[in-house]
């Protein structure tokens, strides 16, 4: 480290596999210490809401896995293209190992809406502009995710799934106003979600602190997920059989 | 170039014009598909004219992911589509030929059939104009998507299922546009924004999805 951070050093491998294995522990902390906090003041601090009553509590895990669901997807395919690009090959492992994590994100926040659509409008299910689009994004994942799983040379299933994972990139805002303007069409649904009454500070306090322990979740699931990505990928060379033979003697 | 896009072109219409029953099988599927509709919702002509524009719409969209699963696989297990893409031509000619095959040998018959269809399904004259206007439009796009879907699952053990998970949520703006062009036709709005949308989408695939499907092309012959 002579010449500052090199981060560049980490997109080998081997490098990266021990400093994912040197942060995780730290983001599972802080993943359980936010988490705690978060629900604290969402649970005990925040006052109850004068029109939802406790059911929108909810939107403490709701908005935060709204939002990394929408950004997980703008970094898998980030990674993806990056790896793709460059032939990184870590970068690629990288997009591989978050797209479970936004999947299950996607599918919480739809779950967590559904909860709170029940008691709030009384449906678990209106074909808003914003649920459609929510959905079509876990279509979305799960394409990725079938592609890749489907192709078993890691190579073409990086490029492909790049190639995949961009395409649906740009396709994601076409997609979201196409839904959109359907839905103002079809006026199916006169609940407005758009128009949020002012929200207690403690109510937004406790969302931000979720927020932070999603983001560690995000970051502590994906690094396990991409160290046994690299286990798999690397088993013949040779850092990883003196790894396995260190692990065995010990 | 031309004489590559006019030689793959006019060689997979001549493919399926020895194949005729297996160029049929996408317009049969699209018509039993369609009729299954009423048997399943009831015959109530209301209720059918009020969902016919999106039952012929997916419907096509159906018939298309399956017909363009085809599409590369036979030139892959023959070799051809090797020797195409070692031509010093770029390889985005060869998809957009394809593409341009499938549609006229796919696409087309569909956007005839669509009124006939239409018809049984209690739709007037309008719409049915409208039906055949907004497949006009869309169905090029679906071919197009479908070919970038078909080069990325070229080869794959469950390559047709797998095609329709990738290509159909890509596909629904199409859908939404010319399914609502219709709606908005029957209530008796002006067609015209949709037209458009469908217009700008069909521009914006056909820019984009040939580009797509070379690379895609490249990444599985690779």
């Amino acid at each position: 480290m002579t010449s500052g951070l090199r981060l560049f050093n980490f997109a080998a491998p081997s490098r990266f596999y021990a400093l994912a294995g040197t942060l995780t522990p730290w983001f599972w902390l802080l993943t359980v210490g936010f988490a705690i906090a978060g629900l604290y003041v969402g649970f005990i601090v925040a006052p109850v809401d004068a029109t939802q009553g406790n059911a929108y509590r909810i939107i403490f895990l709701h908005v935060p896995a709204a939002w990394m669901s929408m950004l997980l997807y703008m970094v898998m395919a980030f990674w993806a293209a990056i790896g793709w690009a460059f032939r990184a090959r870590m970068a690629s492992m990288m997009a591989r190992a978050i797209a479970p994590t936004g999947a299950m994100f996607t599918f919480l926040a739809l779950w967590t809406g559904a909860l709170w659509g029940k008691p709030s409008w009384g449906t678990w299910w209106v074909w808003d502009a914003r649920l459609t689009s929510e959905l079509i994004l876990l279509f979305l994942y799960l394409g990725y995710i079938a592609l890749v799983e489907a192709i078993d040379d890691p190579r073409r299933a990086d490029q492909a799934g790049a190639l995949l994972a961009v395409v649906g990139a740009v396709n994601v805002p076409i997609i979201y106003f196409s839904v959109r303007w359907w839905n103002t069409l079809h006026q199916g649904a006169t609940i407005s979600m758009t128009a949020a009454p002012k929200m207690a500070s403690t109510m937004l306090l406790s969302m931000l602190l979720m927020t932070i322990a999603c983001w560690a979740y995000a970051f502590a699931v994906v690094f396990k997920r991409a160290r046994a990505i690299i286990i798999e990928r690397e088993q013949h060379t040779a850092w990883v059989s003196e790894m396995a033979h260190a692990a065995k003697g010990a | 170039m031309r004489a590559l896009f006019l030689a793959v072109l006019l060689r997979d219409l001549r493919l399926a014009a020895r194949r005729r029953i297996d160029a049929l099988l996408p317009l049969v599927f699209f018509v039993v598909a369609i009729s299954l509709f009423p048997l399943g919702v009831g015959p109530e002509p209301q209720t059918l004219r009020h969902i016919a524009p999106g039952v012929v719409w997916v419907c096509a969209l159906l018939a298309t992911m399956l017909s363009v699963q085809h599409l590369y696989a036979g030139d892959q297990a023959d070799g051809s589509l090797e020797q195409l893409l070692l031509a010093p031509q770029p390889a985005v000619i060869v998809a957009a030929a394809k593409c341009v095959a499938h549609w006229l040998v796919n696409g087309w018959p569909l956007i005839v059939a669509a009124p006939l269809v239409g018809l049984l399904f209690d739709l007037s004259g309008p719409a049915l104009q409208s039906l055949v206007l907004s497949l006009l439009l869309g169905t090029p796009v679906l071919s197009l998507l479908g070919g970038l879907g078909a080069a990325l699952t070229l080869g794959l053990r469950s390559g047709g299922m797998l095609l329709i998970l990738i290509v159909l949520p890509l596909a629904m703006p199409a859908l939404i546009f010319g399914a609502g062009a219709v709606v908005a036709v029957d209530a008796g709005e002006s067609a015209a924004g949709h037209y458009s949308l469908l217009g700008a989408l069909l521009i914006a695939t056909a820019l984009g999805a040939p580009l797509a499907t070379a690379a895609a092309l490249r990444i599985s012959t690779e």
